[in-house]
């Protein structure tokens, strides 16, 4: 009964569930800027190197792997707290979105990349030859086929996206962790914190069953 | 252009902070050794288990990974170091993360081991049955050596992604390199602190992202 009334108790909850909910907004906000911002770069990065471009592509790897080697934590302390030092002033929603969408756009620029290169060839020649431009082959032939082509990857990373979300909290954007936080610090009580995962397994998890699904099936014989 | 010197790159004001830095940069080394170690090994021993086929245990394996894949990392830390100690359960702050990180590590390679499991031909299976193995020993020497071949680059992408997350440490003081380095930025009020400590961190991670590019053509199925 201690267990409930520690983790689970449901007065506190009840108390603490109007800023939850105003967190829980917040985190779906960033999320719905941040995943298409970074998507859409991604995208027209792995777009630009398709052109194989030699020294554009080496840029473009840089751009990636330096992002992708750099924890987007990191990413968000150095565009909040030290920008603002050479006149650069982002707010706490700017200054996340900034750091999600950069960090995001490199996982996204690989994987639009090896969609694209998974496309065969003979498509991109097939349809130049029957005189398609080549923004139009990109367009209309290797985009369709390459994002079909790697769909459970997209998937995964826009989960890794959303869920990122939650390192606002570290400049104290009140979205759903931060919410919990201050509810825990309020009551001396972790009810809000269970809740607020609760609250993240429940949005999250038919994306995690969806991606479970895309994979192929297991057979062991026995 | 001077001020970004100035305040960027500004080596001569940081370096008396340089030995705590690399201090804390051991901190971060440390946690990421220990988080790789543990949360490989358990999702390896969990995707063991599943070939096993045991209904009730799958279904608790599938929630378990399942939970752990829906929850930010930051969430499930901030969880365990906040929430258990009122069980009781009382962490330190290092602890805490390396716990935190290897039970998320370990439900994805849980679930990229079972894929490689699914990626290695049927025919193998049979074929080591049928030559007299026990379902052991067909396991353990004809399909987890395939296994790990095939998860190598994604386990590699996942484990840096997981071992990034040690910077989650500095939001419950574990004194790892982002936190010794934004103590230091406001100590001398200059963020050449954080550019040092973003070199560090790709000084780690760069080679390793540059590895899983080359795994990627090496491992590659051939077309």
């Amino acid at each position: 009964m201690e267990l409930i009334d520690t983790f689970f108790n449901a007065d506190i909850f009840l108390k603490i569930w109007p800023l939850l909910l105003s967190g829980l907004w917040l985190t779906l906000g960033l999320a719905a800027l941040s995943v298409p911002l970074a998507a859409a770069i991604g995208l027209a990065v792995a777009m630009a190197y398709h052109q194989h471009h030699k020294w554009l592509n080496r840029l473009l790897i840089a751009y990636v792997d330096c992002l992708r080697a750099f924890p987007p934590l990191v990413l968000l302390i150095f565009i909040f707290y030290g920008c603002p030092f050479i006149g650069l002033q982002f707010n706490d929603i700017t200054a996340t979105v900034l750091a999600l969408v950069l960090n995001g756009s490199s996982y996204y620029a690989e994987i639009f990349r090896a969609g694209l290169e998974s496309v065969p060839r003979g498509q991109e020649e097939a349809a130049r030859s029957a005189g398609l431009s080549a923004p139009q082959t990109m367009a209309h032939v290797l985009v369709p086929q390459g994002v079909r082509n790697v769909m459970p990857d997209l998937a995964s990373n826009t989960l890794e996206l959303i869920k990122q979300t939650s390192i606002a909290s570290a400049v104290a954007l009140q979205e759903l962790l931060r919410a919990a936080q201050i509810g825990q610090g309020l009551y001396y009580n972790p009810t809000p914190l269970v809740a607020a995962a609760l609250i993240y397994l429940v949005l999250l998890w038919p994306l995690v069953r969806a991606i479970s699904r895309m994979q192929k099936p297991v057979v062991i014989p026995r | 252009m001077e001020k970004i010197l100035y305040y960027f790159f500004n080596w001569p004001l940081i370096a008396p902070h340089l030995p705590a830095m690399l201090k804390g940069f051991a901190v971060t080394l440390q946690m990421a050794a220990l988080t790789i170690a543990f949360g490989l090994t358990l999702g390896l021993a969990l995707a063991v288990l599943r070939t096993y086929g045991n209904k009730l245990l799958n279904a608790a394996l599938i929630f378990y990974v399942d939970v752990f894949r829906a929850i930010p990392q930051l969430v499930i830390l901030v969880l365990i170091f906040f929430a258990l100690p009122g069980v009781g359960i009382v962490l330190d702050p290092v602890t805490a993360t390396v716990v935190a990180l290897s039970l998320v590590l370990a439900a994805f390679a849980e679930e990229i081991f079972w894929s490689g499991i699914a990626a290695v031909a049927r025919g193998q299976w049979e074929a080591g049955r049928c030559g007299g193995l026990t379902f052991n020993q067909t396991l353990f020497s004809i399909i987890l050596p395939q296994v790990v071949r095939i998860a190598i680059p994604p386990l590699t992408n996942r484990a840096i992604g997981i071992t990034k997350g040690t910077t989650l440490g500095s939001v419950i003081a574990v004194p790892e390199l982002l936190n010794v380095a934004s103590s230091v930025q406001s100590t001398i009020a200059n963020p050449t602190a954080l550019t040092a400590a973003a070199v560090l961190f790709c000084l780690i991670f760069l080679p390793f992202v540059r590895l899983t590019r080359w795994m990627e053509g090496h491992y590659a199925p051939k077309r």
